[in-house]
């Protein structure tokens, strides 16, 4: 029997200041209004008290968009170190994107995936179903069994490749009908992007590197809203990094259109800018974009338009980016970055609320992913212990070697970030402590 | 100057001491005995991860003129099947102990990270990578206009000249590198191609004055020098991706015939690149005629490359 837990003077998203009481995995009262140092509560003499003032109490983080690599580059990531990052960077649930091998698009790979991160425990791993066999984009895979399976799959991604043929994707999306499935759409036409290596603009123009055009993204988006408009299904949109995308995206919302969108740290805080040097760091897809559009999904993501934020944390090792700019793997880490970098470009900036984070880094991911029964819960009694706690002030410098993911492919290396997650609980059980709570939970 | 990877990087001043110092090349390339003792001791490496017998034969005869020890180390590689890696290439070549490493990759910013990566210590000299520089071509094409263009051209730049390019600037580093050292050089620049063949980005650099057809450039200016481009046929036969309908096309609006030729200034030299295609880019006319400096370029190329050799890594000397 785990010892209760008492998080105490810990300030709430909403601004208020409280006691929180845990026990068996489950938040059993919530106390507003300071408590002195000496006052203890009913029931604390046995319980693990954690004094939190300073700190902020958000509902634990839901990445949507995650890559675990495992199985098949267990060189990249492994389940248990992706799960071990993600706690550390606040998260309580991940959701794997399929792009594994062998490709996530059976009942058994899925299975597979879910029951390992069940093993490792730090967080839930939801895996994400392939939309198409292989990734090939040709034939529909077995959602249905997916779904059905152990894992409960209500996420479906060929993330890492656009499902580009509009007769499937108009399939997909009314299939997924079937079991409240979300088609989580990479949207990039092949054909506009064949060979591209950033964004094309006027940094491309003096590099010498293929371009990969704007409405090579916008022009799928702007198919997909449609046709889920069509055929009344939900599509949500993978990493949102161009202004004529957020366009896009609201006005399908203003038509009613069952669309959401997502946005990556990354394109909340780089631009195109970053690739001069050639430094395969700063490759990623779709790419880094101009401060124009780094602008406009920082509007975007603040009016609602885009609904969350996902890392598209993409682990790869050493020397798939210790190399050539054509030759490196598109993908960065992102996993621990990402609280700091919201907090960096939208809280700081005056852009978010952290009543509005927690929304946009937890309610809203949950409820698109479909794992809202256990997380994204609001921090109240009744509800599971899902909660990251936040040091809004503990000002700190990335240093990509010390990350426990197992690559360390982050652009981030040297950037000041404002604040971090300081201890992560999952049904509260501590997942990630901070070195200020050493021997705590002893 | 350390290393010489993009014409961007160039000053005016680097950039005249550079074509003075070929000029001073040159003239000992006149004598008997063409050899200096300049770089004895020193050991510049040719890598090339793709075919180019004509830069690796420019540079090796440059470093040879200048005694130093030459190794050719061919790394031919694709983008699909890397084969051994810059990492460890640049590792073996800095166990070799090269001075200088003259590269030439099909990735574009591989002599940047060549240079920046820390995996080796030499000089690095850009001899093309993929479609971004070719900074040595550029100078020794700025040469060549200087020798025949300017009345005293020691210490001279190229002011007030005009100058057309013509072909494929997306995918061309020679445009990518005369690009930015012409007009550093005082030159006025003209692109001509058709706008499938020009960069998006390319109305960012209001210095380049871009053309669709070449008659229209030709109706509007007297130009002084005109750089016919190599059009790759992969560029054009790509299928769906071709970037124009068909060679005769091309040749019937960017081609550079007999016509066209003459109405160009009496003055204005006609120059390539190469390797040419005859009859689609440059007619034989063209190509042949007095005029044209093209074989003259391959001759300037020895020695604005002996200056490039020379300031990297006497001049170092000298200033340390």
């Amino acid at each position: 029997m785990t010892r209760p837990l008492v998080i105490r003077n810990v300030s709430l998203a909403n601004g208020d200041t409280a006691t929180l009481r845990i026990d068996n995995g489950v938040i059993v009262a919530v106390g507003v209004g300071e408590v002195g140092a000496g006052d203890a509560g009913a029931g604390d003499a046995d319980a693990v008290v954690l004094e939190a003032s300073g700190l902020i109490a958000l509902p634990g983080l839901v990445d949507l968009h995650t890559h675990l690599r495992e199985p098949g580059r267990e060189d990249a990531e492994t389940i248990e170190s992706g799960s071990r990052s993600a706690a550390r960077g606040g998260f309580t649930a991940v959701h794997a994107m399929a792009n594994t091998t062998p490709v996530a698009d059976t009942a058994g790979v899925v299975e597979q995936v879910w029951s390992r991160g069940r093993e490792v425990g730090l967080v839930d791993v939801y895996p994400v179903g392939a939309v198409t066999v292989g990734l090939g984009g040709t034939q529909l895979s077995e959602m249905g069994a997916m779904a059905m399976s152990r894992a409960r799959v209500r996420v479906f991604s060929d993330d890492g490749k656009c499902v580009h043929d509009p007769v499937i994707m108009r399939r997909a999306l009314e299939y997924a009908k079937t079991f409240n499935g979300v088609i989580a759409q990479h949207a990039q036409d092949p054909r506009l992007t064949d060979g591209a290596q950033m964004h094309e603009g006027v940094v491309s123009a003096e590099l010498g590197l293929a371009g990969w055009p704007a409405v090579a993204e916008e022009s799928i988006i702007a198919r997909d809203v449609l046709l889920a408009g069509h055929v009344g299904s939900r599509l949500h949109v993978c990493h949102v990094s161009t202004a004529g995308s957020v366009e896009i995206v609201r006005w399908a919302k203003s038509r009613g259109i069952n669309v959401t969108a997502e946005v990556m740290p990354h394109h909340l805080l780089l631009t195109d800018e970053s690739v001069r040097g050639y430094d395969p760091r700063f490759k990623v897809n779709p790419p880094l974009r101009t401060q124009a559009d780094v602008d406009a999904v920082r509007a975007g993501l603040a009016d609602g338009t885009i609904d969350i934020v996902a890392t598209d944390h993409a682990p790869h090792p050493d020397e798939d980016k210790d190399c050539e700019w054509a030759a490196a793997a598109m993908g960065m880490i992102g996993l621990e970055t990402a609280l700091g970098i919201v907090q960096k470009t939208m809280v700081d900036t005056g852009l978010l609320t952290w009543e509005q984070v927690a929304v946009k880094m937890s309610t809203l991911p949950a409820r698109i992913g479909g794992v809202d029964a256990e997380h994204g819960r609001p921090l109240t009694p009744g509800e599971p212990a899902n909660i990251t706690l936040v040091d809004p002030r503990d000002n700190w410098t990335v240093d990509p070697s010390a990350t426990a993911s197992r690559s360390n492919n982050s652009p981030f290396g040297g950037v000041e970030l404002p604040g971090r997650a300081v201890a992560t609980f999952l049904r509260g059980t501590p997942t990630h402590l901070d070195h200020r709570f050493e021997g705590l939970f002893a | 100057m350390k290393h010489l990877l993009s014409a961007k990087d160039l000053t005016r001043e680097d950039a005249i001491r550079i074509l003075d110092t070929a000029a001073q090349m040159a003239a000992t390339q006149e004598r008997e005995i063409r050899k200096l003792p300049t770089l004895r001791g020193k050991t510049v490496v040719n890598l090339f991860f793709e075919d180019s017998t004509r830069t690796r034969i420019s540079f090796e005869a440059a470093a040879k003129r200048l005694s130093a020890d030459v190794i050719n180390f061919s790394a031919k590689g694709s983008s699909v099947s890397k084969g051994e890696s810059l990492k460890d290439t640049a590792l073996t070549l800095q166990a070799m102990g090269a001075d200088a490493v003259v590269v030439r990759h099909w990735a574009s910013g591989a002599a940047e990270r060549l240079a920046a990566s820390g995996w080796m210590h030499g000089s690095v000299l850009n001899a093309g990578d993929g479609t971004h520089q070719h900074p040595t071509q550029a100078l020794l094409d700025a040469y060549t206009m200087r020798r025949h263009l300017s009345p005293e051209p020691q210490g001279a730049g190229l002011d007030g000249l005009r100058v057309a390019i013509v072909g494929d600037i997306l995918h061309s580093r020679v445009a990518g590198s005369n690009g930015y050292l012409l007009p550093t050089l005082g030159a006025e620049v003209t692109l001509v191609a058709p706008p499938t063949l020009l960069p998006v980005g390319i109305a960012a650099r209001p210095e380049l004055e871009v053309f669709y057809t070449l008659d229209d450039a030709l109706d509007a200016h007297d130009f002084d020098a005109i750089m016919m481009l190599r059009v790759q046929r992969e560029r054009m036969t790509g299928g769906g991706a071709a970037f124009f309908p068909s060679p005769e096309e091309y040749t019937r609006l960017y081609g550079l015939d007999a016509a066209r030729m003459a109405r160009l200034p009496q003055h204005a030299i006609i120059m390539h690149p190469g390797p040419m295609n005859r009859g689609l880019e440059i007619s034989a006319e063209a190509a042949d005629s007095p005029r044209s400096v093209i074989v003259e370029q391959v001759a300037n190329g020895v020695a604005v490359r002996m200056a490039a050799l020379y300031l990297l890594l006497a001049g170092e000397e000298a200033s340390a």
